[in-house]
């Protein structure tokens, strides 16, 4: 399971790649391994508003609908529109071509609650919880 | 009460499947993805257990009767080592349970049941049974059951028994067959929309079976396959599932099994309200649809039409082989016809979708 070093995660399996005043947003290789074969994912608007701990996108797996909850809070800069065709990029590149959103803080001190990879990895050895 | 385990679970562990509980059991919902696994069955061949599903034996003079009253379909048309699929209804016509009828005998039959449905079938039974020189035995937990589905199923199985396995038909089956050394009994039939096998043993035998096989099928790409795919295959061929597509307010009219009641064969249970229904058509409906804005319906959702409620998401998913997103509502009747749009309400938005003829996937051939 690939963890890398240099993200941020929060417990609800997503990543963060902080770059300035904004942040890079997927799901990590533990949340998309879970959802097995991901088929759609809903994005939202460019504008739109994202706060802490709410749902920001949904994303679809052959069998299940699952949220995506933003770690943080600010304003949807971006979206990656491949997804769009290609949501498996999701499975296939987690941390890569599968990212999701990218955000522009509103409130930088809310990355200092997010996880370490070590402390995620914790979660991950628990099961996911 | 806790998840029962069938006779495979160890080697659904050892072989990666990630399991989940399903009608009171656990089974793998995976192994290697459902995608993969879908698309094995359509192409090559998947092997499932389907150890939880119940089986039942009615022996005795009176056996064909009490069939004949608890069953939709026309068992008496069946002959010895054929299989009949029939609904089975309440009184007010709504569905008990599908079934499968396979006859053994001429006073013996085995019925295959769902597994969520065991309990309230077999009470259903025994209720019905009142009045008729028939004997009920549950057993359920003396089986297990494989299904090998897929194009390469029959190139497969011939691997590992000297039956004349081409001989026999859809919907037929054939007792007492060894395969791998092990005393079986062998229908064709299956869940998926493709061609296959399904395997009844001695529960003690089902892991030796199930690595024979897939040792045999290796060569042959043969995948291990859970209930994920189950379910997308069965959808992609418009197989209902009871719970979704059938249920105890729903009758096999409505949900356009009707091919499977029939009306001259003298009394049953729900007659008089199915016979009504064919007549008269009923004013829900099982339709198929395909979304036209992007999304993926999914059971519940609601189904409108120009803002006005109509029905409810029976079943909807992506489907690997049709690669469309797809599904089955039970609607009003008057919204039923091909080429009709009507709204899914996913997640608070209203998503275009239109009627489509069903079912959605046929293989090649039959």
């Amino acid at each position: 399971m690939s963890i890398p070093a240099e993200l941020k995660y929060s417990t609800d399996h997503e990543w963060v790649r902080v770059e300035g005043n904004t942040a890079i947003i997927g799901v990590t290789d533990f949340a998309q391994s879970q959802l097995g074969d991901v088929v759609f994912v809903e994005l939202p608007n460019e504008g739109d508003s994202a706060k802490a701990g709410q749902r920001i996108s949904v994303i679809e797996s052959v069998k299940a609908v699952s949220d995506i909850i933003s770690p943080l809070s600010g304003k949807v800069i971006r979206t990656n529109q491949e997804l769009n065709d290609a949501p498996e990029l999701v499975n296939q590149s987690p941390y890569g071509d599968g990212w999701i959103l990218v955000i522009e803080l509103s409130n930088p001190k809310e990355l200092t609650g997010l996880l370490d990879d070590a402390a995620y990895s914790e979660i991950v050895e628990k099961g996911g919880h | 009460m806790s998840a029962k385990q069938t006779p495979l679970y160890e080697t659904h562990v050892r072989y990666g499947g990630k399991i989940v509980e399903f009608g009171g059991w656990l089974l793998p919902v995976q192994y290697s993805g459902i995608k993969e696994e879908h698309h094995a069955v359509r192409t090559k061949a998947g092997l499932f257990d389907v150890s939880h599903m119940g089986e039942v034996l009615v022996s005795g003079p009176d056996a064909l009767a009490f069939l004949q009253k608890l069953v939709t379909n026309d068992v008496a048309k069946l002959q010895i080592n054929q299989i009949l699929y029939t609904p089975m209804c309440y009184l007010d016509g709504g569905t008990v349970d599908d079934l499968l009828v396979y006859k053994q005998a001429d006073n013996e039959y085995l019925l295959v049941i769902n597994a969520a449905n065991i309990e309230k079938d077999w009470q259903w039974m025994q209720e019905n049974v009142k009045g008729f020189e028939a004997t009920l035995t549950n057993l359920s937990d003396a089986t297990a059951q494989l299904a090998l589905q897929g194009p390469l199923a029959e190139t497969i199985l011939a691997k590992l028994t000297d039956a004349p396995l081409a001989e026999i038909k859809y919907y037929w089956f054939m007792p007492e067959v060894s395969v791998a050394g092990k005393t079986v009994l062998v229908s064709r039939t299956g869940y998926t929309g493709e061609d296959g096998f399904e395997i009844y043993c001695k529960p003690e035998d089902a892991s030796f079976l199930w690595e024979a096989i897939m040792e045999a099928g290796r060569p042959f790409g043969l995948l291990p396959a859970g209930l994920g795919c189950r379910d997308t295959l069965r959808f992609e061929a418009c197989l209902p599932l009871y719970g979704h597509e059938l249920s105890a307010t729903m009758s096999p009219i409505e949900a356009g099994i009707g091919f499977f009641v029939k009306l001259d064969k003298g009394d049953f249970n729900g007659r008089e309200v199915l016979q009504e229904q064919k007549t008269n058509g009923t004013k829900r409906k099982i339709v198929g649809f395909v979304m036209v804005d992007r999304g993926i319906a999914r059971a519940e959702y609601p189904v409108l039409a120009a803002g006005v409620h109509i029905g409810v998401v029976t079943t909807g998913s992506y489907t690997p082989t049709l690669n469309k997103n797809l599904g089955l509502a039970l609607i009003q009747a008057d919204y039923a016809k091909i080429g009709q749009t009507i709204e899914i309400d996913i997640r608070g938005k209203q998503l275009s979708a239109e009627i489509i003829a069903k079912p959605f996937y046929k293989r090649e051939g039959k």
